[in-house]
């Protein structure tokens, strides 16, 4: 288990009225922070997954985990490692971009291998999919153009290999 | 496995279970009814014998039906929060599913504080609720409550039913849910419209119909950490089992007592766990924790090793952490894997259900046995029963003659005996209601221990004499708890529930005036009830015994301490209605041996300002005890 205080948990729960919400309000009655939040539906119609960031040590990080399981709607938990697993989110952001500047910028653009989504007389609108620290990165790099707005989605993630999650969830179950 | 009645013998996951005792095949033709008339029926079929609840508008077309039940018994109570302590009160003096029902908003609501209690303390019960219709749903109806989302936080889950053709499979997983694993209360809240249109009625026949493919609750332990649990226990020269309430819902007594009879080890029974072991049987030290007996909480302190059984080392068990029990190996077994580990580092986590792993242990332990691994507990036994002879529980008679409340809690259970329920609410009366009434059998000590509710006893004692209409059963009250749900009495009086309601009357709040005693210089804000002691003649608000008689029960007073076997006995003749006994006591007594919030165990108190003497000098260096009593 890794020592340090982030953790991405891949949830797996029924496609049910307000799992989020009994979900999201366990991290906070609990006192765990998140620290970033996906939800969408899997291969499974009667399955989502939720993909939930949080910062906590290792001590209460199992606690959260045991306290996920106990929700009647919750068919399973597990902590994907950034070794094993591909993590991604994606990111808007508009920056300040005028004729003196565009072309810095997209030069920015093109080494993130990010893109460009919409342009207007002085600014510009990126998108950029990638783990959170190349994002984190890009973001350092276009702040001195003057940020005017950022867009981010919480991460996704999978682990990497054949196996699948609802597979074994719905295996044992 | 029980295959039938929801009992609480958590019954195995994997294995698909029957829901049904007696399945009524007639009932699985597709006849058109309501879904009113579906929840009725549903009820029946989980093997519900009586609802307590209040109608109200959401609720009123489930009413309906359930006047036509000559299954259902309904006990109309007076406030909905008396339905879910009542609910309460059946499920733990029965063992099995507790049901309440009540409308939508204000009604749905005032069940929140029972449902939170039922949550804190694992207690198996269904609540029914109305709602507003689902069109309405959203738009701040009149009654209208989100009460699906104000218990999340306080059910194992809960429910929105919308959709009538649902209402069987939920109520059956409902009563699945808050039967097995670790029990606890299911919230089923249906719309007024899914309860007017109409379904057809099909009861699921096995737990494979049921909709809950996240829900796998283990009650089978892990063989190896048994063995390992049972190999430690052997070992062990300064064992003690920690015995905690999940022994009584998995209705484990007697396994418990044959692993106790077999290792020899010391017991001690929390709050929760009162009577889960006889109090008359050597082994057992009595409750640890805040008011616990010195011997109770030295046995943990000095341990070796605690085995948890049942229990969740909760706050008021074991004082400040990080000085709990710091020479302690931890076995801990418990049904709710969240709760192992939870508060305190575990060496064995065993994950199962309480009889399971008692009954496993057993044999485990019998192996070390025969294989001459077992530990002489000798030296452990004399230094603990130097610690009961020396710091007995007791307490001093007051001086001005008046009636003593702990003389009073250990007559009311030395005359009404070992068969008796007891309830109580929550403060001096029922710490002294837990240590000193003996209890000798499992499910006849019901309290509010999680959540420490107020008001718990009367409508608790009234849910736990209509399961057991056999037992005597005596709600302890305090003055200020037994304000807050007094109105049951009219529910008693009218509904032919014989309860006794003992009314430990020191016109305080008792304990809150007990702390402001010892750690607010006596500044007594706003805990006299004026209820009776000093109070002027005719200045006791309420009369006790008046309201009693208003109410339609039989009412009685004792202030003499040469009354009070009479009194008692005099209340225990009453059978034809309930009886109030308002016991005038001395209002300066106060709860001993007591570890004050904040401070380690190791700190204990046996009376004011008097500690046991730790001769830190002559100690034994393994044990750390040398227990010096002269003070005394």
């Amino acid at each position: 288990m890794s020592t340090s205080s982030r953790h991405t948990l891949s949830v797996l729960v029924e496609d049910k009225p307000a799992v989020l919400a009994r979900v999201a309000s366990l991290f906070a009655r609990r006192a765990f922070n998140i620290h970033s939040l996906a939800v969408g539906p899997t291969e499974h119609p009667s399955l989502s997954r939720i993909t939930v960031v949080v910062d906590v040590e290792d001590s209460p990080l199992e606690q959260v985990v045991k306290q996920l399981n106990k929700l009647v709607n919750v068919l399973k938990v597990v902590e994907l490692e950034p070794e094993t697993s591909v993590q991604r989110e994606v990111l808007l952001v508009k920056v300040r971009a005028d004729t003196a500047t565009r072309g810095q910028v997209l030069d920015v653009v093109n080494v993130f291998r990010a893109a460009v989504v919409d342009v207007a007389p002085e600014a510009m609108t990126i998108e950029a999919i990638g783990a959170p620290e190349k994002n984190a990165a890009l973001l350092k790099v276009l702040e001195p153009f003057g940020i005017r707005e950022i867009v981010q989605s919480g991460v996704v993630a999978v682990g990497r290999g054949s196996r699948s999650i609802a597979d074994r969830a719905l295996r044992s179950a | 496995m029980n295959a039938g009645s929801p009992a609480v013998a958590a019954s195995g996951a994997g294995a698909d279970t029957a829901l049904s005792a007696t399945p009524r095949d007639a009932d699985r033709t597709a006849e058109r009814i309501t879904g009113a008339q579906s929840i009725v029926r549903s009820l029946e079929h989980a093997g519900v014998e009586v609802v307590f609840g209040l109608p109200g508008g959401a609720i009123l077309p489930t009413y309906d039906p359930l006047l036509d039940s000559t299954e259902l018994r309904h006990v109309l109570v007076r406030h909905e929060q008396g339905a879910g302590h009542a609910a309460q009160g059946y499920a733990a003096a029965t063992g099995r599913v507790g049901v309440c029902m009540a409308t939508s908003g204000p009604g749905a609501t005032n069940l929140v504080t029972a449902i939170a209690d039922a949550h804190m303390d694992s207690v198996p019960m269904v609540a029914v609720t109305g709602q507003v219709s689902s069109k309405a749903i959203g738009t701040d109806a009149f009654q209208e409550a989100d009460i699906v989302g104000i218990t999340q936080p306080i059910t194992k889950h809960n429910y929105l039913v919308t959709d009538p053709d649902d209402i069987p499979r939920v109520i059956a997983e409902a009563f699945h849910l808050a039967s097995t694993g670790r029990p606890g209360p299911v919230l089923v809240d249906v719309t007024k419209d899914a309860q007017q249109a109409m379904t057809t009625f099909r009861w699921p026949t096995s737990t494979a119909e049921l909709d809950l493919p996240g829900y796998h609750p283990t009650t089978r332990p892990h063989a190896k950490q048994v063995r390992e649990a049972a190999k430690m226990i052997a070992e062990a020269r300064r064992p003690v089992l920690y015995v905690g309430g999940g022994v009584i819902r998995a209705q484990a007594s007697a396994e418990l007592r044959r692993l106790v009879d077999l290792s020899r080890a010391p017991v001690v029974t929390t709050l929760m766990a009162r009577g889960a072991l006889p109090d008359s049987h050597p082994a057992n030290l009595g409750m640890p924790g805040m008011h616990g007996t010195v011997a109770a909480v030295t046995a943990l302190q000095r341990a070796d090793l605690i085995v948890s059984l049942g229990a969740r080392f909760d706050d008021r068990v074991t004082g400040v952490l990080a000085s709990f029990a710091p020479h302690a190996a931890i076995v801990h077994a418990d049904i709710d894997p969240a709760e192992i580990g939870k508060n305190r580092r575990v060496d064995v986590p065993i994950v199962g259900d309480a009889r399971e792993v008692i009954s496993d242990l057993v044999p485990a332990l019998e192996a070390e046995h025969a294989a001459g691994r077992r530990a002489d507990l000798t030296g452990w036994w004399r230094q603990l029963d130097d610690l009961r002879t020396t710091y007995p529980l007791g307490y001093d008679e007051p001086d001005d003659g008046s009636l003593s409340p702990q003389k009073v809690i250990e007559r009311l259970g030395a005359i009404s005996g070992p068969d008796t329920v007891f309830t109580s609410g929550v403060g001096q009366h029922q710490m002294w209601a837990a240590q000193f009434i003996k209890y000798e059998k499992p499910n006849t000590w019901l309290n509010s221990g999680g959540l420490g509710t107020m008001g718990y006893s009367v409508p608790a004692a009234m849910g736990a004499k209509v399961g057991r209409p056999g037992s005597v059963v005596w709600a302890i009250d305090g003055d200020g708890c037994f304000q807050m749900t007094n109105q049951e009495l009219a529910t008693c009086a009218i509904e032919g529930i014989p309860i006794k309601v003992a009314v430990i009357n020191n016109s305080s709040l008792g304990m809150v005036r007990q702390w402001q005693t010892l750690f607010y210089e006596g500044r007594y804000s706003n805990t006299d009830l004026h209820t009776g002691v000093g109070a002027a003649p005719g200045a006791r608000i309420p009369d006790f015994v008046k309201l009693a008689d208003a109410y339609g029960c039989a009412g009685l007073r004792c202030e003499d301490p040469a009354d009070l076997d009479a009194t008692i006995e005099a209340a225990m003749a009453v059978n034809d209605r309930p009886v109030v006994v308002d016991f005038v006591v001395h209002r300066d007594a106060m709860v001993w041996p007591m570890v004050a919030a904040g401070l380690s165990n190791d700190a204990i108190q046996y009376a004011r300002g008097l500690s046991p003497v730790w001769d830190r000098e002559e100690q034994d260096p393994e044990t750390g005890l040398e227990m010096n009593g002269s003070d005394r």
